[in-house]
C-alpha cells in the first residue's frame, strides 16, 4: 500500500481532534463489546437445558407462584416419572453486588432431578438432615471463600421470616459441581422445609416452579398438555414447557433487555456517526487545495476519493479494534462480578467479528460523502482556494 | 520539433447569465526544449492558458496537442495519467503537503509509478540533490524557508522526469535573491536536462531568464519578444 504513509500522516495532522474522535469511537465499541457479550450470556441459557425435563410455571406471571399442593397432582399425571419444586428466593449476601441465585429446594429430589449436579452422598445426607443446611456450587464457595461449617447470612427481600426478621442464616454443609464445567452455574440451595416453616405464614405453601421428569421424552408434549389441562380451571393455572422452551420464554423476556441494549448501541453509533462525519468533513474542507495538488500531480479522481475513504475506514477500524479489545479486557476483569448473575461471560468471536464489521461499515458511511466530494473536486477551482 | 501546439483555442467561463471570454482563438506552438515566459496583466488569461497546456482544464473550442497527445476530449482519468507522465507543476505558493517531509513530498508523483519503496526514495533523493536540498530530506515544509520550499516543489516536479515543466509565478512569493536562485535552477533544468519550461510571470527580470517571452492581453497573444 504505497499511499499508506500519506493516509497515516493525514489522519494525525490534527492530533487532538483525531485522538478525541478516536476516543469516542473506542468508547462506543467498548460499550458494544460489553453489551453484546452480556446479551450473549443471556442467550446462552437456552442451550444448557435438557429435553427430558419439563418446567411448570404460573400461566400468567412468574411472580404469582404456585401452591405446593399442585405437586401431588402433577406426580399423578400419566407420563410423569418424578417431580420436585424450587422457589426464587432473591436476597442479598453482604452486598447487593454479590448477586447469585438462591433457591429453597427438596434436597434429595432436587439432586435426583438434576443428576448432572455432582455432590458427595454424605454431604447430601447432611443437606437433607439439617434443617438450616445449605449447599453451594463449588465455584460460588470458592469465590466467597466459604468452608464447610460456615454460617452464611442472607438478607431476604422477597421472603420475610414469620418472626418479622428478614435475616436468614444457613449452615454450609456441602458443595456440588456440574458435570460439564463449561455450563457450571453458580447457585445456592437450601432446605425448603426450613424455609417454608420459617417464612410469614400467609406466604407458606407457595413455590415458583415445579420440575418434572417425564418417563418418555418423546411424550413430553403430551405430558405437558396433560399437566396444564389438570389446572386449567383452577385459580392457579399453569404453563408447562420443556426447560429449553422455558428458558426461551425467559430469554424472550430478556429480549426486551436486548432491545434496550440495541437501542442504546444504535443511539451511540448514530452519535458517533455524526461526530466522525463532522470530523471527516472538516478534515476534507481544510485540505481541498492539497487534494487538488494531488490531482494536479496525476492522482485520478477515483484514487483521491479512495485515499479519503480509506482514512475514514482506518480511523473507525482502529477505534473499533481498540474498543473491542478493551471490552475483552474489561470482561475479564468484571467476569467474576458478572458470572454470579449471568454465568460464564466472555467476548465471542461473533461479537468481535461483528464489531470489526460495524467499525469498517461506519468508516465507509462516514467517509463516503467526503470521498465523493474529493472525487468531484475541480482542480482549477480548488487551487484558487 | 514542437511539443505544444494550440490551434484556435478559446476558453469562456459562464457566471450566471454572463459569459466571460478569457482566451480568444489562440494559436501557439512551443518547441521542445524551449523556455517560454508568459507575461501580461492580471486577468489576461496567462494562468488559464497554462492550465490548458498542463491538462488541468479543457478549452471551450479549439485543439490542444501536448507531448504528442491531443488533450481535448480526454477523460479526467486519462488526463490525470497523462499529466503524471508528462508534466511537472511548480506553483507560486509551492503547494507542498505540510504533513509530509521534503522527501515524501518529492516522492508523491512516484506513488503513481510501479517503482518500489527503495527506488522511490533513491529517486527522490536524486531530485533533492539536483535542487541542492539533499540535507533537508527529512524536514517538513514548515521547517524550510520559502526558497527551500520552492526547491522542494521543483524537485517534486522533476522527480518523475516529465518533458514539460509548467510554472505559475514560481518566484512570485520570493525575494529577489532567492528568486534569482530559483530562476537559475530552472535555467539549469532547461539547458542541462532538456526540460521544456513554460512559465507565467509578472516579473520582467524573471522573464529575462527565458529564451522567449509571449505577451497576453485580454485573452489574445499580442506580441512576442526574443
Amino acid at each position: 500500500m504505497k499511499s499508506f504513509p500519506l493516509i497515516w500522516s493525514n489522519l494525525f495532522r490534527r492530533r487532538v481532534r483525531t485522538f478525541l474522535t478516536l476516543f469516542s469511537i473506542v468508547a462506543a465499541f467498548l460499550l458494544f463489546g460489553l453489551l453484546r457479550s452480556i446479551a450473549g450470556a443471556f442467550e446462552m441459557g437456552v442451550n444448557v437445558a435438557g429435553v427430558d425435563r419439563l418446567m411448570v410455571s404460573p400461566k400468567y406471571s412468574m411472580v404469582d407462584g404456585l401452591p405446593i399442593s399442585h405437586l401431588a397432582q402433577i406426580e399423578a399425571v400419566e407420563g410423569v416419572d418424578t417431580a420436585t419444586h424450587m422457589t426464587w428466593f432473591g436476597g442479598t449476601y453482604q452486598n447487593p453486588i454479590n448477586f447469585f441465585p438462591k433457591f429453597p429446594v427438596q434436597p434429595r429430589f432436587y439432586f435426583d432431578m438434576y443428576s448432572e449436579y455432582i455432590i458427595d452422598p454424605l454431604q447430601l445426607d447432611e443437606f437433607e438432615r439439617i434443617r438450616t443446611a445449605a449447599v453451594a456450587s463449588a465455584e460460588l464457595a470458592e469465590e466467597f471463600g466459604w468452608q464447610i461449617g460456615d454460617r452464611i447470612p442472607i438478607e431476604g427481600d422477597i421472603w420475610l421470616r414469620g418472626d418479622g426478621s428478614n435475616l436468614w442464616e444457613f449452615e454450609l454443609v456441602g458443595t456440588y459441581r456440574v458435570g460439564d464445567e463449561d455450563t457450571d452455574f453458580p447457585s445456592f440451595l437450601f432446605n425448603y422445609e426450613y424455609f417454608d416453616e420459617a417464612r410469614v405464614p400467609e406466604t407458606q405453601g407457595i413455590v415458583s416452579n415445579f420440575m418434572v421428569r417425564v418417563s418418555d421424552p418423546d411424550q413430553a408434549a403430551e405430558v405437558s398438555a396433560r399437566i396444564d389441562a389438570q389446572f386449567e380451571n383452577s385459580i392457579n393455572p399453569t404453563r408447562t414447557a420443556t426447560e429449553e422452551e422455558a428458558n426461551r420464554q425467559f430469554a424472550a423476556q430478556v429480549g426486551d433487555i436486548g432491545l434496550i441494549m440495541n437501542s442504546i448501541l444504535s443511539a451511540v453509533f448514530f452519535t458517533i456517526l455524526l461526530l466522525t462525519a463532522n470530523t471527516m468533513t472538516q478534515a476534507l474542507r481544510e485540505r481541498i487545495p492539497e487534494l487538488a495538488v494531488l490531482k494536479t500531480l496525476g492522482f485520478t479522481d477515483r484514487r483521491v476519493a479512495f485515499l479519503v475513504l480509506l482514512e475514514s475506514v482506518l480511523l473507525c477500524g482502529i477505534g473499533g479494534a481498540i474498543g473491542i479489545a478493551l471490552s475483552g479486557i474489561a470482561l475479564q476483569a468484571l467476569g467474576p462480578e458478572l458470572e454470579g448473575f449471568l454465568g460464564q461471560i466472555e467476548i465471542s468471536a461473533a461479537t468481535t467479528l461483528s464489531g470489526v464489521g460495524i467499525a469498517l461499515l461506519l468508516g465507509v458511511i462516514v467517509g463516503l460523502n467526503p470521498a465523493l466530494s474529493a472525487r468531484r473536486l475541480q482542480v482549477v477551482e480548488a487551487l484558487r482556494k | 520539433m514542437s511539443i505544444v501546439e494550440l490551434q484556435q483555442v478559446s476558453r469562456h467561463f459562464t457566471k450566471g447569465k454572463q459569459t466571460v471570454e478569457v482566451l480568444d482563438n489562440i494559436d501557439l506552438t512551443i518547441e521542445e526544449g524551449d523556455f517560454l515566459a508568459l507575461m501580461g496583466p492580471s486577468g489576461s488569461g496567462k494562468t488559464t492558458l497554462l492550465n490548458l497546456i498542463g491538462g488541468l482544464d479543457q478549452p471551450t473550442a479549439g485543439s490542444i496537442e501536448v507531448a504528442g497527445q491531443q488533450l481535448v476530449g480526454l477523460s479526467s482519468r486519462k488526463l490525470a495519467q497523462w499529466r503524471a507522465r508528462n508534466i511537472g507543476f511548480i506553483f507560486q505558493f509551492y503547494n507542498l503537503l505540510p504533513i509530509l517531509s521534503a522527501r515524501r513530498n518529492v516522492e508523491l508523483p512516484l506513488l503513481l509509478t510501479r517503482l518500489g519503496g527503495g527506488q522511490r526514495k533513491r529517486n527522490a533523493d536524486v531530485a533533492l540533490t539536483i535542487v541542492g536540498l539533499a540535507d533537508r530530506a527529512r524536514h517538513k515544509p514548515g521547517e524550510l524557508s520559502g526558497g527551500q520550499q520552492q526547491r522542494v516543489a521543483i524537485a517534486r516536479a522533476i522527480v518523475a522526469d516529465p518533458r514539460i515543466l509548467v510554472c505559475d509565478e514560481p518566484t512570485g512569493d520570493l525575494d529577489r535573491e532567492t528568486a534569482d536562485e530559483i530562476l537559475d535552477l530552472l535555467e539549469l533544468l532547461n539547458r542541462k536536462h532538456g526540460k521544456t519550461i513554460i512559465m507565467v510571470t509578472h516579473d520582467p527580470k524573471a522573464a529575462s531568464h527565458a529564451r522567449h517571452t509571449l505577451y497576453l492581453d485580454k485573452g489574445n497573444l499580442v506580441r512576442e519578444a526574443a
